[in-house]
C-alpha cells in the first residue's frame, strides 16, 4: 500500500535527512515515533504529497507520487488521503456540515449529504451538524476534523500529532474514534506523534532518530 | 458546497467589514451615477431645446438670462422689445426665420407663451387632443402641463400676472383648445396662445397703450403677428427666436444687433457652453470626490482581503491538502474581491437612481426640467464592467498570496 525506498530530503545545503525503507500494508495502523526535529512531520508531509523535491520513491496504491505534477498531486491527495492535524484547522466561517462538504468539493467528487450524516453519526456528532465551529468544544472539533478526513473514504489517513493538544480523556476518545473509523473505512492509518500516551494503543511503530 | 458558497460564507463571517466595503464603493458609484444621469439628461435637454434656434434677440441685459428665459423658460425676461424693431430685424437678409415670443403670464407656475405655430413646430410638437387655437384666449397646453394641471379640453382658467404662482390674477379667462403630444422638450411645460391674447390681457396694466381691437380690418399685416398692422411702434414682445440664413450670419448678425439696435442678441450654443463651464467646476469636484471614494473602497477591499488571507493561511493549506489546486484558491480569492465590488456597484447604481428618483419626486421644480430617474445609459454597463476590473485588481495580490501558499511550511508551523 505505502512503499518507501531510498527517501531523502534536504531542508537546506547543510541539513539533510534520510529515511530507512519501509512498507505499510493496506488497512494497517502505524505510529511514526520520534523526538521533535526527528523528521516525523517531514516524512508525513512527504508521504501525503504536501512536500516535494525529495529524492527516492514513495509508492502509494501503486502510484509513485514523487513523479506526479503539482496539479496531479493535488488531485491524488484529494482522492487518496485524509489528513488530521494537531490543530483541527476547521474553517471557522463554515458550519460543521459545510466543513465536511469541503472535502468532496475540493477533491472534485460528488457531495453526498447522506455520507456526511453517516460519518457524523459514527463519530457521535450528529447534533452539532448545523453548529458553527466557534460553538463546539475542542474535542468535538478534533472529531469533526477526523470526520472530514474520512469523509471521502480515503485509502490512507495521515495524522500529525492528532492528540498532543488534548487532555487524557479527549486523547483516549479521539484515538479510539480515529482507530475505529480507520478500520470501518478500511483505511491505512499513519500517525506521526511524540505523544507517549499513544504507544500502547498502536502496535506497529516506526521510530525515527 | 461550491466556491461561491465558500466565499459567501467568508464574507458573511465578517459582516461589518463586508458591509463597510460594499457601502463605500456603493456610495462612490452612486455619486457617479447621479452625475451621469443628471449631466447626460441635462445635455440632451439643452440640445433638444436649443435645436433650430441660432440666436435669441431680446431686451438688453444678461445674455445668459435671455437664453434661460426664452429657451428654457426658467429665468425672468430681460424686458421687452418693440414689435416694429423686431419686424425690421426679421426681414434682415441674414435671417431665415424669426419666431416672436410674448411672455408675462403664467398659470400655476406654468408659463403662458404668446407666439405662433412655428414655435411649436420647432419642437415637432403635434396636437394630441383638440386643435390649434383660432381665436384669442384659446390655448394649446403642453403634455406635462396638462397632466399636472389636470387640464382638459374646454376647461378655462384665468392667468396670473408674472411668472410665479402668487401673481395677481387677471380677469380674462383662457380656454383649453388643444393638448400637445409629449415632445420631451420644454414645450411639454408650456401653455401656448397667440401673441394677441397676451397683449389683450395686459392692456389693463398699460397706460397709453393703443387699444388693440379685435376684428379690425388689417391692411398690411405684421410679419410677426399678422393680427396687427405692420410697423406698430407701441406694441411690444419679449423676444425673437432667430434661425440664420447662412453661416455668414454667425459672425455678422449678433454684432449688428448688439451694436446697431436697442436689442441684445445671445447665442444659445455659446451661453449654454458658458453655463456648463461654470457648472463643470462643481461636476468635476463631485467626480473627484466620487473617485476618491472608489479608490478608498478599492484600497479597503484590498486590505481586508490581504489581512484575511493572513488569518486564513491555515484554511488555505488545509484546502490544498484536501485536493484544492492553486488555481482554485486564486480563483476563490479573486471571486471574493469581485463579489464585493460587483455588489457595491449594483447597489451604487440602484442608489443613484433612487436618489435621483427621490429628487424628482420631492423637488417640485425638477418635474418641469423633465429629468427622469428611470432612464438607463450604456455608461452604466461600463460602470458595472469596471467594478469587475476593480474587484480583480484589488484581489490580485492577495490571490497570488493564496496561490503561493506553502502547504508544508504552514502546516508544519514554520
Amino acid at each position: 500500500m505505502v512503499d518507501v525506498k531510498g527517501l531523502r530530503y534536504s531542508y537546506n545545503l547543510d541539513k539533510k535527512i534520510s529515511f530507512e525503507d519501509f512498507r505499510i500494508n493496506a488497512g494497517e495502523h502505524w505510529l511514526l515515533l520520534g523526538d521533535s526535529g526527528s523528521g516525523k512531520t517531514t516524512l508525513l508531509h512527504l508521504l501525503g504529497g504536501l512536500l516535494k523535491s525529495q529524492v527516492g520513491m514513495i509508492k502509494v496504491n501503486g502510484t509513485n507520487i514523487t513523479q506526479l505534477s503539482e496539479a496531479g498531486l493535488d488531485r491524488f491527495r484529494g482522492s487518496h488521503f485524509g489528513f488530521v492535524f494537531q490543530k483541527n484547522h476547521l474553517i471557522n466561517a463554515l458550519t460543521v456540515e459545510k466543513n465536511l462538504l469541503m472535502a468532496p468539493f475540493l477533491a472534485g467528487v460528488k457531495q453526498d449529504k447522506k455520507r456526511v450524516a453517516e460519518v457524523l453519526e459514527q463519530l457521535g456528532l450528529a447534533e452539532i451538524k448545523k453548529s458553527r465551529i466557534q460553538e463546539i468544544s475542542q474535542g468535538q472539533a478534533q472529531r469533526v476534523a477526523i470526520a472530514r478526513a474520512v469523509l471521502n473514504k480515503p485509502i490512507v489517513i495521515l495524522a500529525d500529532e492528532p492528540t498532543s493538544a488534548l487532555d487524557d480523556k479527549n486523547c483516549d476518545k479521539v484515538m479510539s474514534v480515529l482507530l475505529d473509523v480507520a478500520s470501518q473505512n478500511n483505511a491505512t492509518l499513519i500517525i506521526a506523534t511524540h505523544d507517549q500516551r499513544l504507544k500502547g494503543k498502536v502496535k506497529k511503530q516506526l521510530i525515527l532518530s | 458546497m461550491s466556491t461561491v458558497t465558500l466565499v459567501w460564507n467568508y464574507l458573511k463571517a465578517k459582516p461589518l467589514n463586508t458591509v463597510l466595503n460594499i457601502f463605500l464603493l456603493a456610495l462612490g458609484i452612486a455619486v457617479i451615477t447621479v452625475l451621469l444621469l443628471f449631466s447626460k439628461q441635462l445635455n440632451e435637454k439643452i440640445s433638444t431645446n436649443t435645436k433650430g434656434i441660432d440666436l435669441v434677440v431680446g431686451a438688453k441685459g444678461s445674455p445668459l438670462q435671455l437664453i434661460l428665459c426664452n429657451i428654457f423658460h426658467i429665468d425672468f425676461p430681460t424686458g421687452n422689445i418693440k414689435l416694429n424693431e423686431a419686424e425690421q430685424l426679421s426681414r434682415h437678409r441674414l435671417v431665415k426665420s424669426a419666431i416672436p415670443l410674448a411672455l408675462g403670464d403664467s398659470y400655476q407656475n406654468f408659463r403662458i407663451i404668446g407666439t405662433n405655430r412655428s414655435y411649436a413646430e420647432l419642437y415637432h410638437a403635434e396636437i394630441d387632443l383638440g386643435s390649434w387655437w383660432v381665436m384669442n384666449f384659446e390655448v394649446v397646453v403642453g403634455a406635462t402641463a396638462a397632466k399636472i394641471l389636470k387640464l382638459k379640453l374646454g376647461d378655462s382658467f384665468s392667468s396670473a400676472h408674472g411668472l410665479v404662482k402668487e401673481g395677481q390674477t387677471h380677469e380674462r379667462m383662457y380656454t383649453v383648445k388643444g393638448i400637445l403630444k409629449p415632445t420631451n422638450s420644454v414645450m411639454d411645460n408650456l401653455i401656448l396662445t397667440n401673441v394677441g391674447s397676451v397683449w389683450k390681457v395686459h392692456e389693463e396694466h398699460k397706460d397709453g397703450v393703443k387699444e388693440w381691437i379685435e376684428g379690425t380690418k388689417i391692411i398690411n399685416p405684421s410679419s410677426l403677428v399678422p393680427a396687427v398692422e405692420a410697423g406698430d411702434s407701441t406694441l411690444e414682445i419679449t423676444s425673437l427666436l432667430i434661425k440664420y440664413r447662412n453661416p455668414l450670419a454667425v459672425i455678422q448678425l449678433p454684432r449688428f444687433i448688439n451694436t446697431q439696435t436697442n436689442m441684445q442678441a445671445a447665442s444659445p450654443a455659446f451661453e449654454t457652453a458658458r453655463l456648463f463651464s461654470i457648472l463643470g467646476v462643481g461636476v468635476d469636484a463631485l467626480m473627484g470626490f466620487a473617485s476618491v471614494l472608489i479608490f478608498i473602497s478599492g484600497l479597503s477591499i484590498f486590505i481586508a482581503l490581504y489581512n484575511s488571507l493572513k488569518e486564513r493561511q491555515y484554511d488555505l493549506a488545509i484546502m490544498r491538502s484536501m485536493g484544492a489546486s492553486r488555481g482554485k484558491l486564486l480563483f476563490a480569492t479573486i471571486l471574493e474581491g469581485t463579489i464585493l465590488t460587483v455588489l457595491g456597484s449594483l447597489i451604487g447604481l440602484v442608489l443613484g437612481h433612487m436618489v435621483l428618483f427621490l429628487f424628482t419626486v420631492l423637488v417640485s421644480q425638477s418635474q418641469s426640467t423633465g429629468i427622469s430617474a428611470l432612464v438607463f445609459y450604456p455608461e452604466e454597463a461600463f460602470i458595472f464592467g469596471g467594478s469587475f476590473v476593480l474587484g480583480i485588481m484589488c484581489s490580485l495580490i492577495p490571490g497570488f498570496q493564496a496561490y503561493r501558499t506553502d502547504i508544508h511550511k504552514v502546516l508544519a508551523g514554520f
